[in-house]
């Protein structure tokens, strides 16, 4: 399956290309609406400010081409600063609108040391990946938490995770695994 | 709150992990890739790569090295050494690394903190605090600041550190266990995730660190023998401490 990581500028681009790599993924690295629209599984990293993220996704037209995957039911993976984007509204930087991929906004999160940076469990399943964000996603369609934390969301084509799969060692292995076939 | 987290320290010059103390004797004692990638087998949560020279000569050599971690290991990584403005930690992150450490340059001019925050993220930046008798010391050590490291530390978070990596001079080398007291008062004056190091002598002292502290620095506890985190990580289960499951 043909991956195509959006490229924003977002600093973990090629850590989520080596993850993907590494599993035998024909993996590419997207700053053109074209190729996120062909590939079979279109991939929404970040790391960083929101403000500048969706600034750098509008102004090469990707929030379109992520919209128009998501009315073809086309998958498209949001990884942490990538899922607070794919809601409706972030309160980061002052508030910023999403991509509205699924309903609910991003929250500054409230309790516990801030950033929340490490490994933890998530449930169902129970298998620890690693974190690292001040903002959590508030939204009915969660699929999994952590901590009472959303870590995982889902609507139509779209999934989100709040934890780095490429930086979640064998537990984030497999999760990337399970996006590329999916049952 | 995450599971406690157990770093590896590898301190590294010209792209080879080397030992020695600070810039004396330095010996060269394998590949950082081979080596982090031995400790992420034996259950590292995540690295430290220390660079111990920082030399601008030396910076293509980490730069390749960074990319070559990113390439291989699926455990985040720190990169400290020679971070003197924001855009030094940009190329280190977009090499892949996860978060930056900078110490003696953001004692030089604090501002260098909010600015790899605004440009990189709080959660990308870890500030570095050598402290001895409570008090912050600069340049691998060697001299004071006359700035308590407890202010110094609320200091760094208000200007946008997400994480502090404090380690007691006093205790390091020792290995008569990490400084409780210095990383309890570091831990309870800021919110931000405090990792300690220095002392480490054996796993009794680290579950104590872990105690006051979100994570713990492991360097020369380990002396580059990735069979020994495979075996304290043992022994602190042993101790009660959570630790994540590796498989």
């Amino acid at each position: 399956m043909k991956v195509a990581i959006c490229d924003f500028g977002a600093g973990n681009v090629r850590s989520v290309l080596a993850a993907f790599a590494r599993l035998g993924a024909d993996a590419c690295v997207a700053d053109a609406a074209e190729a996120v629209a062909a590939a079979g599984l279109a991939v929404l990293p970040g790391v960083g400010s929101a403000a500048s993220a969706m600034a750098a996704l509008r102004e090469r037209g990707l929030d379109e081409a992520l919209r128009v995957r998501i009315a073809a039911a086309k998958p498209v993976l949001g990884i942490c600063l990538g899922l607070q984007l794919a809601l409706e509204h972030t309160d980061e930087d002052g508030g910023v609108e999403g991509l509205a991929l699924l309903p609910g906004r991003a929250m500054r999160l409230r309790e516990g040391r801030v950033p929340r940076i490490g490994w933890a469990p998530v449930d169902p399943g129970g298998e620890a990946y690693y974190f690292a964000h001040s903002y959590a996603a508030e939204t009915p369609a969660a699929s999994a938490t952590s901590e009472g934390i959303v870590a995982a969301a889902r609507a139509g084509s779209f999934v989100g995770v709040q934890f780095h799969p490429e930086k979640s060692g064998a537990a984030g292995a497999r999760f990337l695994e399970r996006c590329l076939s999916p049952a | 709150m995450p599971l406690p987290r157990l770093i590896p320290c590898l301190d590294v010059a010209a792209g080879r992990v080397v030992k020695g103390i600070r810039f004396r004797g330095l010996r060269d004692v394998g590949d950082p890739v081979e080596l982090g990638a031995a400790y992420s087998d034996a259950g590292a949560d995540e690295l430290v790569y220390l660079d111990v020279k920082a030399t601008l000569e030396g910076r293509p050599a980490l730069l390749a090295l960074v990319a070559r971690v990113a390439d291989q290991l699926a455990i985040p990584f720190t990169v400290g050494g020679g971070v003197r403005c924001a855009d030094d930690g940009a190329s280190l992150l977009q090499a892949g690394a996860d978060k930056v450490a900078v110490n003696s340059a953001a004692l030089d001019r604090p501002a260098l903190i909010s600015e790899l925050a605004h440009l990189l993220g709080s959660q990308a930046v870890v500030v570095a605090i050598d402290a001895a008798g409570g008090q912050v010391r600069t340049r691998a050590g060697t001299a004071a600041t006359g700035r308590e490291a407890v202010d110094w530390a609320r200091e760094a978070q208000d200007r946008g550190a997400g994480e502090l990596l404090l380690t007691s001079i006093d205790a390091d080398g020792t290995r008569a266990g990490y400084d409780l007291e210095l990383t309890a008062a570091v831990a309870g004056a800021v919110s931000v995730p405090v990792i300690a190091s220095g002392g480490a002598g054996g796993a009794r002292h680290v579950a104590d660190a872990l105690e006051v502290a979100q994570a713990a620095l492991l360097a020369s506890i380990l002396h580059e023998q990735p069979e020994r985190l495979a075996s304290l990580r043992q022994e602190l289960r042993g101790l009660g401490v959570p630790l994540r499951d590796v498989a």
